[in-house]
């Protein structure tokens, strides 16, 4: 273990040296990082390009031999594959044959007929030649390629492809090379239609040259038709092979044929990748994609979130090229498909590191410096750096122990790559971090200055939104606030325009669209991808359907058969008279003198002309890619990784008369239908096909959106809001804290948070200097809202009995310990005595004065068993429990004579809180008989029994729905009706109110006012009476000084009292559901779609505001006779209080108002919909909205004019309310995580109370209190 | 105030959220489960046809029909089934939860298939072990919960036991069995398909468990 732990504390200074050095010398490090990169990529330039296209090499065919297995040093311009003989040679015949002269009045059929017919003699010719010479008799059997059955499945190609023989392939296939069949055919373009349509086409098949040149169609021109004969051999027999060529060019003479014939051409095949294994290849990248987006999505809280991203993927990659590249160096070749395992290789490498580094540094204390920061950051991350970077070394060593070649590579490669990849992290991308929090410093500081100099600011840059306030101050408790300068909403147009790009995203939008587009044109340009699938379609669709030139423009029908700009191919040949068989088939190495030669006769203009040009050298140039390998994949003969031979083509020209050419016709082709209609055929067709494509082009990229969109819909649902511009937040779930084990920042606002409550918070009131909660147990806590120190429990009677005299032994002892302390009367030693009382009233069901301690208990940890505390049968309250007196619940008669005994009997006077300050300062024997804070009242009751008389008794058995808190009293309004007056301080019942029975659903208190709305529609307004009425109510001192609230005026022996002074029996149809009061106003919304106004003081009600269509949900007033209210229809009606009318409406939200704030210049709106709009409240236009984490919309207050406070998962953040700037997050504690903040109170002197589960956070902003101040 | 609101909107409709969530979570899940079966079943088929039929299109959907609709509702199966074990275990699943980390999960499964149908192995015992390994590093990278292992070793058993009757009562064929009448690295996929579905079934889960607690908070 300790070998452990010095390990880790070595690792750890060397991270934080390194990080140092990193932070010092960025440029030179950089430009270190990136030679080596560049060094260590150099050897890739060596690697021959991916790509899946065939690659060729040419030698000679005079000293050509077969080449050797064995690599040759020598030979340099060699490629690799160039070893061992090929799959095969490659030998065509390439015959051109046209009728020649032309007649008037030969028909159609006849350009093709008669030419193809020759074929079957030239294909008996070749069969039949025999070579003999020394070395033994050379026949084409012996030779040629001898293939066997056709891959299964491909049954339908039996009828043309040879089968059990010798692989030559010629259009007499069609026919079976019978030339009966092929006389006896009435329609020759329907045979060879019938099998279409095929991939690659059997015409290109078979012909040997892409359909469009073959001329076999109604509408060629030229009359020329070409076709070849393709011979594929197994051996390699010069001699043979140019005795059939001299054979062949003896018969048919091709003259002024100049092909070369000294070259032949070896082609390379790659392992090829069709549309169906890029599927799952495309699937990967999309995984790959997705990865990184969900992993770079994360990096936060830095200048540029774009750059950090840019950063960490170019490290991931360079990383992977050096891996490559290194591995090349070291002599090994990667023999595996780069692109397929590179997905792969990226996820097993992974951006974890680079975030967790990002993180770490991030979340070091803003105000060290920059170096600092970053050797702290890597230093707090250096153990599980190198932990995981050992595991995944370890797993990659078992992965290599498999002993299986491709995942031994792929585990090298790994390895190398994490090596490289860890280099790049700790020199490259920590360098680039540095930079980038030294830019946002600096930035920051850029922004700071002018405004203090009262200058207009600097245009901040648009990636504004997304960064994190950088705290000015290094104070730790403080919150970026702009120079009000900044802040004022009329912006100038050229930052609005900077503004909205930012808000809309625009610049990550057009990113998605780009890589979008890219992976489109990646697909698309793919060699064996889409765009040679339906080129292929296209091309092959059309030969015949090719009108060449019938009426379509030149650039569609092509017949490039000649070519006018090259002078070698314009030679005209002559037609040749008929040539007449030669018997003997059998070279004996020599031959006579060609019979036939060229005629120097003027070819008339009808006469169609044979031309060779230099693209028929290499005529299988223009056939598709795949035309070998699927020709050779028929007889499941793969190419892939191998190479054949293509020898020099043997031309041969063919010329027939007409007289033949009528011979050879079948009675049908002069009963063919006119041109006319086939080539209007024809022209649908090749506009079906087009149109087939462009639909099924236009159906992929529809089908690719929506199938991203609905992938961003489901991947990041709530990201993006759905009304206006909306604001991406951090969510509790992406937090590093759940996965990596470290918190966020936290240094600049750290939450208080109130413990003791058992159950959920259900009211929360506040006056700024005391804060009361009322839990649904019906505990009423009163915590000081500065400090956070629970002051007084009001616990419920019901369930507080069972350990009631525990507690009393408990509190005896602690009366006795803060008597000790009595002497100190000041609020914060009285605070320290009550430290002292903590650790006393330990075993305590109820902790007095525990703000951290956990005391729920685990019974009501899970779901509060709600149903006993709702009361809802409030019209039969049964009466016995106001008659019962409070001695019966208890037994205090021992306690109380006991204390009585030990001092002297109590003065009135005699109950001042323990944090109450000296302002009357009591005699030692009162303090020491100061009672618990916690204990009940009946105890103060039977106190003041004696000395005020009050006759007051709380109401157990009903639960709490409204809680109100003025100066020192809490106003309670239970579900039973009665209305509690509660002394905050001292936790004792002050007065109670039963004239109602209906339910209390609000209550607000205003000055000595106190106005209750009922269950049943009535508004009941009490006055609050105390015969001391100048300190009462008198507000104690000014704010926010003293950690301690001041003492209140108001004394014990001051007998408050409750009058109901009126009562509105129907001031609403339905259930009032808020209340507010403010400027002498009292305003109640209720469930029948109206809102009234009533005026304080004489209860008097001055308008009834019908503007909803739905119940009130949320009403705002405040001191300036705003009045804003907002109901069930989701819709928010300003009003003008004065003249009771409206002044605008709008619809806002999906769903209920939850909660509405005003400002000056601003509504602030938040609907069920979660949904946080502002509006502007002059013109109401919303400004902008903010997309609020699900559950928690309604909570959101406004601390200042421009500071907005929104509660989420067990986090509170704090917007600008200008420009909707995220500027902190606050996490309210670790243990919070799923809880949404239900309730958020500003309280004035800007501490904000939010109610999660049972718990309160009270959250400080002490440099809004300054701004305040 | 909460008792007020208890009493005013008793109808609240969670149950309807929740049936409504479910359903959605159902079909999502239903539809990675197709994409991958279609996709890893691409994979296979290419195993035994390095150069292409000319039918390319008509291979994607080589399989026969009911192939993917079973992967989808399987995979939808198992992503309910994950989330529902873990909130009755009462452990909820913490660890790594976070998409990228899901996408990942989901690059290696595709990776453990895609070595299963690409890497020449020596034979298949070599195979299938190595598959159980990268298994097994699948679920203690992404998973580490001793309910999903339970669950994952124990649908790919059932799953196991499934292919076999098929195969048995001959609706289709390995091409070379070497594990009674199946291949023996079936098992080691189901059990990375299974963690893997888990894990986006937790995922999306994760929203829903949000949604809900935030939803009987506010009522």
């Amino acid at each position: 273990m300790t070998l452990r732990e010095q390990l880790r504390e070595k690792i750890s200074a060397a991270f934080y040296r390194h990080g140092l050095l990193c932070a010092s010398y960025p440029v030179p490090i950089i430009l270190f990082t990136s030679a080596s990169i560049l060094t260590c990529c150099y050897p890739l330039l060596r690697l021959p390009l991916p790509g899946t296209g065939p690659v060729e090499f040419t030698t000679g065919v005079r000293d050509y031999s077969v080449p050797s297995h064995e690599p040759q040093g020598d030979l340099g311009e060699r490629p690799d594959w160039y070893r061992g003989p090929p799959v095969a040679y490659i030998q065509q015949v390439l015959v051109k044959a046209a009728v020649s002269p032309w007649d008037s009045s030969l028909v159609t059929v006849d350009v093709f007929r008669s030419p193809l017919g020759r074929a079957f003699s030239l294909l008996e010719e070749i069969r039949n030649h025999v070579h003999s010479d020394s070395s033994g008799v050379r026949s084409l059997e012996t030779l040629c390629l001898q293939v066997t059955d056709l891959f299964p499945g491909l049954r339908r190609m039996q009828s043309v492809l040879p089968e059990h023989g010798c692989l030559l392939v010629s259009p007499g296939n069609y026919w079976q090379n019978q030339r009966e069949l092929f006389d006896s055919d009435p329609d020759l373009l329907k045979t060879i239609q019938k099998h279409e349509p095929q991939r690659p086409a059997h015409l290109d098949l078979l012909f040997g040259v892409p359909g469009k040149y073959t001329g076999v169609s109604h509408y060629n021109k030229k009359k020329v038709v070409t076709y070849t004969m393709t011979l594929v051999l197994s051996r390699y027999d010069a001699r043979f092979l140019g005795s059939l060529r001299a054979r062949l060019k003896q018969l048919h003479p091709s003259a002024n044929c100049s092909l070369r014939d000294d070259h032949m051409v070896h082609v390379h095949f790659k392992e090829e990748i069709g549309i169906a294994e890029l599927i799952p290849l495309v699937t990967t990248y999309i995984i790959l994609f997705a990865y990184i987006y969900f992993s770079t999505r994360k990096i936060d809280m830095v200048k540029s979130k774009w750059g950090l991203a840019l950063a960490a993927v170019v490290t991931v990659l360079s990383s992977l090229l050096m891996s490559v590249g290194l591995c090349t160096l070291f002599g090994l070749t990667p023999t595996l498909n780069g692109g397929e395992i590179f997905p792969y290789l990226v996820v097993v490498i992974g951006l974890e590191n680079v975030l967790v580094l990002t993180k770490s540094v991030v979340s070091t204390p803003v105000d060290l410096e920059v170096k600092l920061r970053i050797a702290q950051g890597l230093s707090n991350e250096s153990w599980s750096i190198m932990k995981n970077m050992a595991t995944e070394l370890c797993i990659i060593l078992i992965g290599y122990f498999t002993l299986v070649p491709a995942i031994q590579e792929f585990c090298l490669f790994a390895v190398v790559g994490l090596v490289s990849d860890f280099f790049l992290q700790m020199f490259f991308f920590t360098t680039v971090l540095s930079i980038d929090i030294r830019r946002m410093e600096l930035a920051d500081l850029n922004r700071r200055l002018p405004a203090e100099a009262g200058l207009p600011p600097p245009k901040p840059g648009p990636l504004r939104t997304r960064e994190a306030p950088p705290p000015p101050r290094p104070s730790p408790h403080t919150i970026t606030l702009q120079t009000p300068a900044f802040r004022n909403l009329r912006l100038p147009k050229r930052l609005r325009v900077v503004y909205f790009l930012a808000r809309t995203r625009l610049a990550q939008r057009i990113i998605m669209v780009g890589t979008v587009i890219w992976i489109g044109i990646l697909v698309y340009t793919d060699p064996a991808g889409i765009r040679t699938y339906l080129a292929a379609q296209v091309s092959d669709q059309s030969p015949l359907g090719d009108p060449g030139g019938g009426g379509l423009p030149p650039h569609l029908g092509v017949a490039p058969v000649f070519r006018g700009g090259d002078p070698t191919s314009t030679l005209g040949i002559n037609p040749a008279p008929a040539p007449t068989p030669i018997p003997d088939n059998q070279s004996q190495g020599h031959h006579g003198s060609s019979r036939v030669g060229p005629l120097p006769e003027a070819p008339p203009p009808s006469v169609p002309q044979i031309t060779w040009g230099a693209e028929d050298e290499e005529g299988w140039r223009r056939l598709s890619f795949r035309h070998w390998p699927s020709l050779f994949s028929y007889y499941n003969i793969t190419l892939a990784k191998r190479y054949i031979s293509i020898l020099p083509v043997i031309p041969v020209t063919v010329h027939l008369s007409p007289q033949e050419a009528i011979e050879t016709r079948h009675p049908q082709d002069t009963k063919h239908p006119p041109p006319s209609i086939p080539k209007v055929a024809a022209d649908i067709q090749t506009d079906l096909t087009l149109y087939k494509v462009a639909a099924l082009g236009l159906a992929a990229g529809v089908l690719l959106v929506l199938l991203l969109f609905c992938l961003y819909r489901v991947l990041c649902p709530r990201n993006y809001g759905q009304n206006g511009v909306t604001h991406g937040r951090r969510r509790r779930g992406d937090l590093p804290c759940d996965d990596y084990g470290y918190s966020p920042p936290v240094s600049e606002i750290s939450p208080l948070l109130l413990r003791g409550h058992s159950m959920d918070i259900e009211c929360l009131a506040s006056d700024g200097m005391l804060l009361a909660s009322c839990c649904l147990a019906g505990q009423i806590r009163v915590w000081d809202a500065q400090t956070g120190d629970c002051l007084t429990v009001i616990p419920n009677h019901g369930l507080r009995r069972s350990s009631s005299s525990g507690c009393w032994e408990q509190r005896d002892g602690w009366e006795s310990v803060s008597g000790a302390a009595e002497t100190e009367c000041l609020g914060s030693e009285a605070h320290g005595s009550s430290i002292s009382g903590d650790g006393l009233s330990e075993g305590e069901g109820y902790p007095l004065r525990r703000r951290t301690a956990p005391s729920r208990p685990t019974l009501f940890t899970d779901q509060p068993d709600l149903t006993p505390l709702i009361d809802t049968n409030f019209a039969d309250q049964p009466p016995s429990h106001l008659c019962t007196p409070p001695r019966e619940g208890f037994d205090f008669g021992g306690l109380v004579e006991r204390a009585y005994m030990e001092h002297e009997p109590p003065s009135p006077s005699a109950y001042p809180s323990p944090s109450s300050a000296s302002s009357s300062p009591p005699s030692g024997a009162q303090l020491q008989r100061r009672p618990s804070l916690g204990d009940s009242s009946a105890f103060l009751t039977q106190d003041r029994a004696s000395t005020a008389g009050t006759q007051a008794t709380a109401d157990w058995e009903s639960s709490v729905w409204a809680m109100e808190l003025r100066g020192n009293l809490i106003a309670a309004g239970r579900s039973s009706g009665k209305l509690e007056l509660w002394d905050a301080v001292e936790g004792s019942l002050r007065c109670i109110n039963e004239d109602g029975v209906s339910g209390i659903t609000a209550l607000a208190f205003l000055n000595n006012r106190i106005v209750a709305a009922r269950l049943n529609g009535s508004l009941d307004f009490f006055t609050v009476e105390i015969n001391k009425p100048l300190g009462l109510l008198q507000y104690r001192g000014a704010p926010g000084r003293g950690s301690m609230p001041p003492s209140p005026c108001y004394s014990s022996e001051d007998v408050i009292s409750c009058q109901l002074t009126r009562s509105v029996q129907c001031a609403h149809q339905k259930p009032i559901t808020v209340l507010r009061a403010a400027a002498g106003r009292v305003v109640a919304g209720s469930q029948d779609h109206t809102v009234r106004v009533y005026r304080l003081e004489d209860s008097c009600c001055l308008f009834t505001l019908q503007g909803h269509s739905g119940g009130i949900t949320a009403i705002y007033i405040d001191q300036t006779m705003v009045l804003a209210s907002g109901g069930q229809d989701g819709a928010i009606c300003l009003w003008d209080v004065l003249t009771g009318s409206r002044v605008s409406h709008v619809y806002g939200h999906r769903g209920d108002v939850t909660s509405l704030v005003c400002t000056t210049s601003c509504v602030i709106s938040s609907g069920l919909d979660d949904l946080i709009c502002i509006w502007d409240r002059s013109t109401g236009i919303k400004l902008y909205s903010i997309q609020q984490e699900v559950g928690c919309g309604a909570s959101l207050g406004v601390i200042s004019e421009s500071l907005l406070v929104t509660g989420g998962q067990g986090c509170v953040s704090f917007w600008d309310l200008n420009f909707g700037d995220l500027l902190q997050t606050v996490y309210l504690g670790q243990s919070s995580d799923g809880q949404g903040v239900r309730q958020l109170l500003v309280l004035d002197n800007a501490a904000i109370i939010c109610d999660f589960g049972s718990e309160l956070s009270l959250v400080y902003v002490p440099s809004v209190l300054e701004k305040l101040d | 105030s909460l008792g007020l609101s208890i009493y005013l909107s008793v109808q609240g409709g969670v149950v309807g959220v929740v049936t409504t969530n479910l359903l959605i979570r159902g079909a999502l899940l239903f539809s990675v489960g197709v994409f991958l079966a279609l996709v890893l079943n691409l994979l296979q088929v290419q195993r035994n046809v390095t150069l292409f039929p000319p039918d390319v299109i008509s291979s994607i959907f080589s399989s026969a029909w009911w192939v993917p609709p079973c992967c989808g509702t399987a995979s939808a199966m198992i992503g309910l089934l994950y989330p529902c074990i873990d909130s009755h275990l009462g452990e909820p699943h913490k660890f790594k939860r976070e998409w990228s980390s899901v996408m990942r999960c989901v690059a290696v499964f595709v990776g453990i298939n895609h070595a299963s149908a690409k890497v020449d192995f020596a034979n298949n015992v070599q195979l299938s072990l190595t598959l159980a390994a990268l298994s097994v590093g699948l679920w203690w990278t992404f998973d580490r919960s001793r309910s999903g292992f339970g669950l994952g070793v124990s649908i790919a058993l059932l799953a196991t036991l499934a292919t076999q009757l098929l195969v048995y009562n001959g609706v289709f064929q390995y091409t070379s069995p070497d594990f009674l009448y199946i291949r023996s690295w079936l098992p080691c996929i189901f059990f990375a398909g299974v963690i893997t579905m888990g894990n986006i079934g937790r995922q999306l889960a994760l929203y829903e468990y949000k949604f809900i607690q935030e939803k009987t908070h506010q009522d």
